[in-house]
């Protein structure tokens, strides 16, 4: 049974028959992500009201949680709104239904970000791989490196100010990185979540 | 041998989907003792009761086993039909196989074989049956309201014109609670305390009614038809014999300072005080914690500190020496309509469940106010004269925000309900607003507008199309102080825009919670609270003003937040159910009650600390020359409720519940 | 008093004075600090916004290593490091089924028995030993800066009223200096944001920074690098086209450190992009040398 809520969109109809089938709607995903229940969300807004990026968000952070609820996988995934959430919790910390909405957005990005979708932006995706792949490799996050692996990746002019002079004569970057002793420690550790994370793809 | 009759019902499909019925009557028809067995369609129908007494007549029964649904539906039912065939009552028995069988299982053959069991099990209890006639027990007729606003000044004048004694006590110094506090009254835009205040003095001058204001209950004892209630009649330090309420006292006063309760602290009071013109009694209280004699005396002053009240009374009223007095009432029945209070959004709560607002300045941020406050402010008689204007600085506001459901619907405040009223007097608010500054902007941040009641949704839309409020669709994630002004970072779900309105004025319609020492009180009277501390009713829909405790009801906002109609209604339905009471001389109930062997009983009293009720009582057993033998315990057969706790606990089983013996329910088991 | 140190990544590269100075102010107050040996990155908000359980997993290693290591309690200056490694704990402790996945990636025993502690908690706990040492800063005007992981969220932080916090108020007030009342102490910077989306940055600190001005402080204090660069190396961005803003950004431990009377380059205030000369000057301490600004 699915019901016509708009032109070309299909609101599935994702009520649980009570059957043990894995719920395969994106309230589904979100719980398993994140074990939080999106329809908690009754729409009060106050997440977007105290939001510092929602001026700047197409999806205010309420919207996203409604997207959700109503299972609109593409349109919401397809959606920059996610990753421009800085994570600052204030939603998480207002919010009167203890929805938690800081998580759940952080449930969604982790969902395209597995995908392998080239939704997420390219300079946020750029920067958080750059990032991880300074920790997988020496164990700590070497600012250089990052910003040359990022640049490599955006193909952006780097930043005006990080690259001047200015931060390197106040010492502010080292130039050479510091591997830590117990880097495959580290490896093993992000191999381990890769595996889990396959894990869940085949059991969803 | 005994000669039992069991009827099977099948309750047109609810039982006879998944048990055999007819396989059920001839399993238990051959039991030994069971002198009948039949089933039908639907047992409780005047014919299914007709199949039950010519069974009794017929085959002169001496039991009888209805294998329909639970007890609490028909057993009254089917007793009453046996009794109407001159059987006694308690003779007959339910065994429920709807909820514990037919409605909860599927497999027909295994459903069958559960009724059986369940039918065999009540066969054998009822074989140990013995007949048992109800308890009589006198009434007093009069009745204790405890809380004199609009809910407890209803049900007393409804108890007292019924012709029965009312004794009225209030807390506070006059009567009149929270609705004498209110400007107008939604939907009807009626002056509150034009409404009120006729009911206050005709409650007050009712020859029916005895008013205890300034009272507050200290301890209850007994039980339904015959409570002893010992009320606190604290000290007002004025003889309310001799006042005559000239007010002199008050002007005398030299601490006139004092942020004033009713006036929600928007105005001042003296230290002696009426707490409004319309006060009734009409008859001041010191308040000795701001007073300056009574700070000197506590601080060990050797010389009064001031006696000025005293020496303008021209009628000796004034006495700094009153204590609290102690009176008991006896009464048959107890109505609470102790209110309401509002969830403050400070720092510090009453409870750790309960947390303040923050986001909202924990209420530090100047003329942010509540509902009451802004009641008080558009008041005639209130500390502006019925002017809109700001506490902190006089000025007129031109730009206010309403916030509802403020504690309400947030469980993150630790408040999950919603407080009913607040959607309706916001939308007053915004028009009687509108009425005082006619070029001031009301916005209104809102949830959802719940408008349910006879001309509820046409004013709260007459707010929005008539008279310019903005309503806006969301919470407020912040309150902030700038300056003179009070940014109000909202959001607006039906636009998808932010909205950030720098207002002059913020009104927090707040949650409403009931009084502090509810919980004391409720225990006082052996009832329940829910987590909040609202009073339990006995059943939701079909007892809403009836209690757990027999002959204990409520009304008002203390039962749940509730506005006036509701109060009232509630006031008045729990009047009726305590005239109905009352229309007994005395008062019939079941005899499941627990009785004690006293000759077996060692005094250990076990029983006593483990019943709920507090039905366990001493007794002292005299030999003939008036020689102490021995203590037992005996129960008081109107406060016992039957529960059995002290069947369980008795180490020497020398107390046994009526109906439920021990060889009953060990029959009963041991036939399962 | 012995305690783990958990410095992080920014401590040793773009915020290495708030390093220097949480160290010059460790001795006077008697406090020993022992850097987890072998530390890695807590995972920042890089994992958290892209893998839960590897943010998890990253941080707990950290937790393991100072539980081998014998420590009790590890201070972690950074507030996101803070955050991180808070997180691990209280998940560890609250979802077993998490728990029973991150152990086995350790490499080692884990009981998770180490109190994960940030350094304004720490420093509010020596308010007392601060006031009694200071000399007091009298007339400098400051705005508490908490930002947003010292405090959110509050289950995890387990740190002062997560909308009213009051710790940085009274490390202040007993260094001698005054704290200013203003609204945005709370809000967020967008640190997170600080190399890919500026413009985001510079809107969101610009309207902190005029509040503080507006607000009478001198200077801003934080108690988080990100903050810190982000308010110091974008300030004057976020000047741009509109008054000047001037507000030197201090850590809480270098103005513990000027109450101390510590040498202000021991500190690290040479280093700031806004320049604590005006501080300096208003104390008057010895103002450092300040080295030249690049702007643009």
């Amino acid at each position: 049974m699915s019901l016509a809520i708009g032109p070309g969109q299909r609101l599935e109809d994702s009520v649980s028959d009570g059957s043990s089938h894995p719920d395969s709607s994106l309230a589904g995903d979100l719980r398993r992500a994140t074990g939080l229940n999106v329809a908690a969300c009754y729409q009060c807004g106050k997440c977007s009201a105290g939001c510092p990026m929602a001026a700047e968000m197409p999806l205010k952070p309420h919207q996203m949680l409604r997207l959700a609820q109503l299972d609109l996988r593409d349109e919401l995934l397809s959606d920059p709104s996610p990753w421009l959430c800085l994570t600052c919790e204030t939603c998480t910390a207002r919010c009167p239904n203890e929805v938690d909405p800081a998580r759940l957005i952080d449930g969604l990005r982790e969902i395209v970000f597995k995908s392998g979708s080239a939704v997420a932006p390219l300079r946020l995706r750029a920067f958080h791989k750059a990032f991880l792949r300074q920790i997988r490799r020496h164990g700590r996050v070497f600012e250089v490196g990052l910003i040359v692996d990022y640049k490599r990746r955006t193909g952006a002019l780097f930043d005006d100010v990080l690259s001047a002079p200015a931060v390197f004569r106040r010492g502010k970057l080292a130039l050479s990185p510091s591997n830590i002793e117990g880097r495959d420690e580290v490896r093993r550790i992000f191999e381990a979540c890769g595996q889990a994370a396959a894990r869940k793809e085949v059991h969803s | 041998m005994s000669r039992i009759g069991v009827l099977v019902c099948h309750c047109g499909e609810n039982i006879g989907r998944t048990v055999d019925c007819a396989s059920v009557a001839r399993a238990l028809g051959d039991l030994p003792g069971v002198a009948h067995a039949a089933d039908y369609k639907y047992m409780c129908s005047d014919p299914g009761q007709l199949l039950v007494k010519q069974a009794i007549a017929e085959k002169k029964l001496d039991g009888v086993v209805v294998a329909a649904c639970s007890p609490r539906m028909h057993e009254k039912t089917f007793r009453r039909a046996c009794a109407s065939a001159g059987m006694n009552a308690f003779l007959c028995e339910m065994a429920n196989i709807r909820e514990h069988c037919s409605w909860i299982h599927e497999s027909r053959g295994d459903a069958t074989e559960k009724a059986i069991a369940l039918a065999r099990a009540i066969v054998e209890k009822v074989k140990r049956n013995q007949p048992l006639s109800p308890i009589r027990i006198p009434i007093e007729r009069r009745a204790l309201v405890i809380g004199g606003g609009i809910a407890g000044i209803q049900a007393a004048l409804d108890i007292a014109e019924g012709g029965r004694e009312v004794v009225l006590v209030e807390k506070e110094p006059s009567i009149g609670g929270h609705m004498s506090q209110l400007s107008e009254t939604f939907p009807t835009l009626d002056c509150s305390q034009c409404i009120l205040t006729p009911r206050m003095v005709e409650a007050y001058q009712h020859p029916g009614i005895k008013l205890l204001a300034y009272s507050e209950v200290e301890s209850v004892s007994g039980y339904i038809g015959n409570f002893e209630v010992k009320v606190r009649r604290k000290a007002r330090s004025v003889d309310e014999t001799r006042c005559n309420g000239c007010g002199e006292c008050q002007a005398a006063c030299p601490n006139k300072k004092i942020p004033s309760e009713f006036e929600q602290g928007l105005g001042k009071r003296s230290a002696i005080y009426v707490p409004f013109p319309q006060a009734v009694p009409n008859i001041p209280v010191i308040d000795r914690a701001h007073c300056a004699l009574f700070r000197g005396r506590a601080k060990g002053l050797k010389k009064d500190a001031c006696s000025k009240c005293k020496e303008a009374c021209g009628r000796q009223a004034v006495d700094f020496d009153q204590q609290d007095t102690f009176t008991t009432v006896k009464v048959g029945a107890v109505v609470v309509a102790t209110g309401y209070q509002l969830y403050s959004v400070g720092k510090q709560q009453p409870s750790d469940k309960l947390k303040g607002y923050g986001e909202y300045g924990y209420g530090t941020i100047p003329d942010v106010i509540d509902g009451l406050q802004f009641e008080r402010l558009a008041s005639a008689s209130g500390p502006t004269g019925g002017k809109i204007l700001r506490p902190s600085d006089g000025k007129e506001p031109k730009k206010i925000v309403f916030l509802q459901c403020i504690g309400s619907r947030d469980p993150a405040k630790g408040i999950e309900y919603c407080s009913k009223v607040c959607c309706m007097y916001v939308a007053k608010h915004t028009m009687l607003y509108r009425h005082k500054v006619h070029d001031g902007k009301a916005y209104v941040f809102y949830m959802d507008v719940r408008a349910a009641g006879k001309g509820y949704e046409e004013f709260a839309r007459r707010a929005v199309e008539e008279e310019g409020a903005i309503y806006l669709r969301g919470r407020v994630s912040k309150l902030e102080r700038t300056g003179n002004a009070i940014k109000v970072h909202g959001f607006d779900t039906l636009s998808g825009r932010p909205m950030v309105i720098d207002a002059d004025m913020v009104v927090l319609a707040t949650a409403m919670r009931p009084q502090p020492g509810i919980e004391a009180l409720a225990q006082k009277l052996s009832v329940s609270c829910d987590g909040h501390g609202f009073i339990n009713e006995a059943h939701p829909k079909l007892r809403p003003v009836e209690t757990n405790t027999a002959g204990v009801f409520v009304a008002g906002a203390c039962q749940a937040p509730r506005d006036i109609p509701d109060s009232v209604a509630m006031a008045s339905g729990a009047a009726s159910k305590v005239l109905g009471l009352f229309s007994n001389e005395e008062l019939e109930r079941d005899p499941t009650v627990a009785v004690v062997d006293e000759t077996g009983c060692a005094g250990c009293f076990h029983c006593e600390r483990v019943c709920p009720y507090g039905a366990v009582e001493r007794k002292e057993i005299k030999d003939r020359k008036g020689v102490l033998l021995k203590v037992v315990a005996t129960v008081n057969k109107g406060v016992c409720q039957g529960c059995g706790t002290c069947q369980a606990t008795c180490p020497s089983k020398n107390v046994e519940l009526q109906g439920f013996t021990d060889e009953q329910i060990f029959a009963a088991i041991s036939a399962l | 008093m012995k305690l783990g140190y958990f410095p992080g990544c920014s401590l040793h590269s773009t915020a290495k004075e708030f390093d220097l100075s949480l160290k010059a102010v460790a001795g006077p107050l008697d406090v020993e600090l022992e850097e987890i040996h072998d530390w890695s990155c807590c995972g920042s908000s890089s994992a958290h916004a892209t893998d839960h359980l590897l943010s998890i997993a990253l941080a707990a290693r950290n937790l393991s290593l100072a539980e081998q290591q014998g420590l009790s309690q590890v201070m972690a200056p950074c507030a996101a490091c803070f955050s991180r490694l808070a997180t691990a704990r209280h998940e560890m402790a609250h979802d077993e089924e998490q728990a029973e996945l991150v152990r086995p990636m350790l490499a080692r025993p884990f009981k998770n028995a180490v109190e994960v502690q940030n350094v304004v908690a720490l420093l509010q706990g020596l308010a007392g030993r601060i006031k009694a040492k200071a000399t007091p800063l009298t007339g400098l005007k400051v705005a508490c800066y908490y930002g947003c992981l010292l405090v959110r969220p509050p289950e995890v932080a387990q740190f002062d009223d997560p909308e009213d916090p009051t710790s940085m108020e009274q490390v202040v007030a007993a260094t001698g200096a005054t704290a200013v009342r203003w609204s945005r102490r709370l809000d967020c910077c967008g640190a997170g944001f600080s190399l890919s989306r500026v413009g985001s940055v510079v809107r969101l600190g610009r309207a902190i920074l005029e509040d503080a001005k507006a607000s009478g402080a001198q200077a801003v204090v934080v108690a988080c690098p990100m903050c810190h660069s982000n308010l110091d190396l974008r300030q004057s961005a976020m000047e741009a086209r509109r008054a000047s803003l001037g507000l030197p950004i201090l850590f809480l431990t270098q103005l513990v450190g000027l109450a101390l009377k510590l040498d202000p380059a021991s500190l690290g205030l040479e280093r700031h992009f806004v320049s604590a000369v005006g501080v300096m000057r208003a104390l008057a301490a010895p103002a450092p040398q300040q080295l030249p600004a690049t702007r643009g």
